[in-house]
């Protein structure tokens, strides 16, 4: 079978354009490449063969590390998943490895029979067995791309730094926009709610409250949200105990205590009690579902907290809802 | 960083262990060391149960209940049963029909 294409290393406006858009999950899930063989340069058969995924991040940030270097990338059907999650889900795995390194006819153009793996992809891939089914022996490379030029000088050899996963804070701020997205129509219907709960008073119902009061409470939870989304993240590490929904039933308290200092609704103290309890439980939410954005969050650990975590979520939202509704 | 420990479902056989050093290799958290030609657990509280040691064990002396390891997917799981779906159009089969397969 042919080569797919020569790809270059450097990244066009689209490709930048496409990373800041899929980080704003704006076409995420179709931001895919024709799984198969693809020339970086101009590879020959002594070349070393990359595998990665057809997630097109993945892709370029494998294409880019390898300026200056003479390739073959091999690019796994993963559905356009990054090569750790589709690992993970085991469509990165061996038996889509095997499958496209016979469907490439690898063998034949390339003489050594050495594949170079990406570290994360090792949740799917199972080394032993793709050498026994397609004779190919597996090489695990670094965790991150960027590390593939250390990695090839060093004679395919990753340092034990190369070896590990970690998430600075420049990591945690680029998914941090992704959760803020998905989460965005879920705050904003709380937000069309308690617009619409701002006008019950008495026995009656007054559209002008609503307009007033919601529109002060609604103005309050997007502020308090996009602050909760991003100092969440970012102040991860410094947030008190290990559990991510503790960590954010802090921060949204404190950033209740400040919205409601800073922005200053006339509100009475039950009224804005009601509204900390309301925030409290949002962002405790929230930062718990970050545990699907890090590094190095456990599934017995995320499954523990979800079912002590998410009751008292749940609880604590609605009452703080009913009692900002009932406050005046 | 490090996260809830108490049902970590990391379990290393040190007897069937053959001391070939690939856990230690692929494991991304250092949770392995090798050490007297034996993988060691150096830092167990740091496993995030993604699998890579076990998959990659050639004489399955390691353990661990992996899985997809976010929120989504557990609340997922509490609605529907399915703990491998986080949400995604295109992620929600691969290793769970695997699972099915084997009968987990």
């Amino acid at each position: 079978m042919n080569v797919r294409e020569q790809v270059s290393a450097e990244w066009g406006l689209g490709d930048y354009l496409g990373a800041i858009g899929v980080r704003l999950n704006v076409g995420r899930m179709r931001y895919r490449m024709t799984p198969g063989l693809y020339a970086r340069g101009a590879p020959g058969p002594e070349s070393p063969v990359l595998v990665t995924a057809n997630y097109k991040l993945s892709f370029d940030h494998v294409r880019r590390a390898l300026a200056g270097v003479d390739a073959w990338i091999l690019v796994l059907d993963t559905r356009g998943i990054n090569v750790w999650c589709a690992a993970g889900k085991g469509t990165f795995g061996t038996a889509e490895l095997v499958r496209q390194i016979r469907a490439c006819g690898l063998s034949e153009r390339v003489t050594h029979r050495r594949l170079i793996l990406p570290q994360l992809g090792a949740p799917g891939i199972e080394a032993h067995e793709v050498k026994k089914q397609s004779g190919f022996a597996v090489v695990w490379g670094p965790v991150e791309a960027a590390d593939i030029p250390g990695f090839l000088k060093a004679g395919m050899t990753a340092s034990a730094a190369m070896r590990r996963v970690r998430f600075p804070w420049r990591d945690r701020l680029v998914v941090a926009p992704l959760e803020l997205v998905i989460h965005f129509s879920r705050m904003l219907l709380i937000g069309l709610v308690l617009a619409g709960l701002a006008g019950v008073s008495g026995w009656g119902y007054s559209g002008s409250a609503a307009w007033e009061r919601g529109g002060e409470a609604v103005l309050l939870l997007i502020a308090t949200y996009m602050a909760a989304g991003v100092l969440g993240p970012l102040l991860l590490p410094w947030l008190p105990t290990r559990a991510f929904s503790i960590k954010g039933a802090v921060l949204g308290l404190v950033l209740g205590v400040c919205g409601l200092a800073i922005l200053g609704p006339p509100w009475s103290l039950p009224h804005r009690f009601a509204w900390l309890l309301l925030v409290t439980a949002g962002a405790s939410y929230l930062l718990l579902n970050f545990t699907g954005s890090t590094t190095f969050t456990s599934p017995s650990g995320v499954r523990r907290e979800v079912r002590l975590a998410l009751p008292v979520q749940i609880v604590a939202g609605v009452a703080g809802l009913i009692a900002w509704t009932v406050a005046r | 960083m490090k996260y809830l420990t108490r049902d970590l479902t990391l379990r290393l056989d040190v007897d069937r262990c053959v001391g070939c050093g690939l856990c230690a290799t692929v494991c991304p958290h250092g949770v392995f060391i090798i050490h007297d030609r034996k993988a060691r657990l150096a830092d167990r509280d740091a496993c995030m149960e993604c699998g890579a040691c076990a998959m990659n064990c050639p004489v399955e002396a390691i353990e661990v209940d992996s899985g997809v390891g976010c929120a989504e997917a557990m609340i997922n799981g509490l609605l529907t049963g399915n703990e491998t779906c986080c949400g995604g159009d295109c992620c929600c089969s691969g290793k769970n029909e695997k699972d099915k397969e084997t009968g987990q």
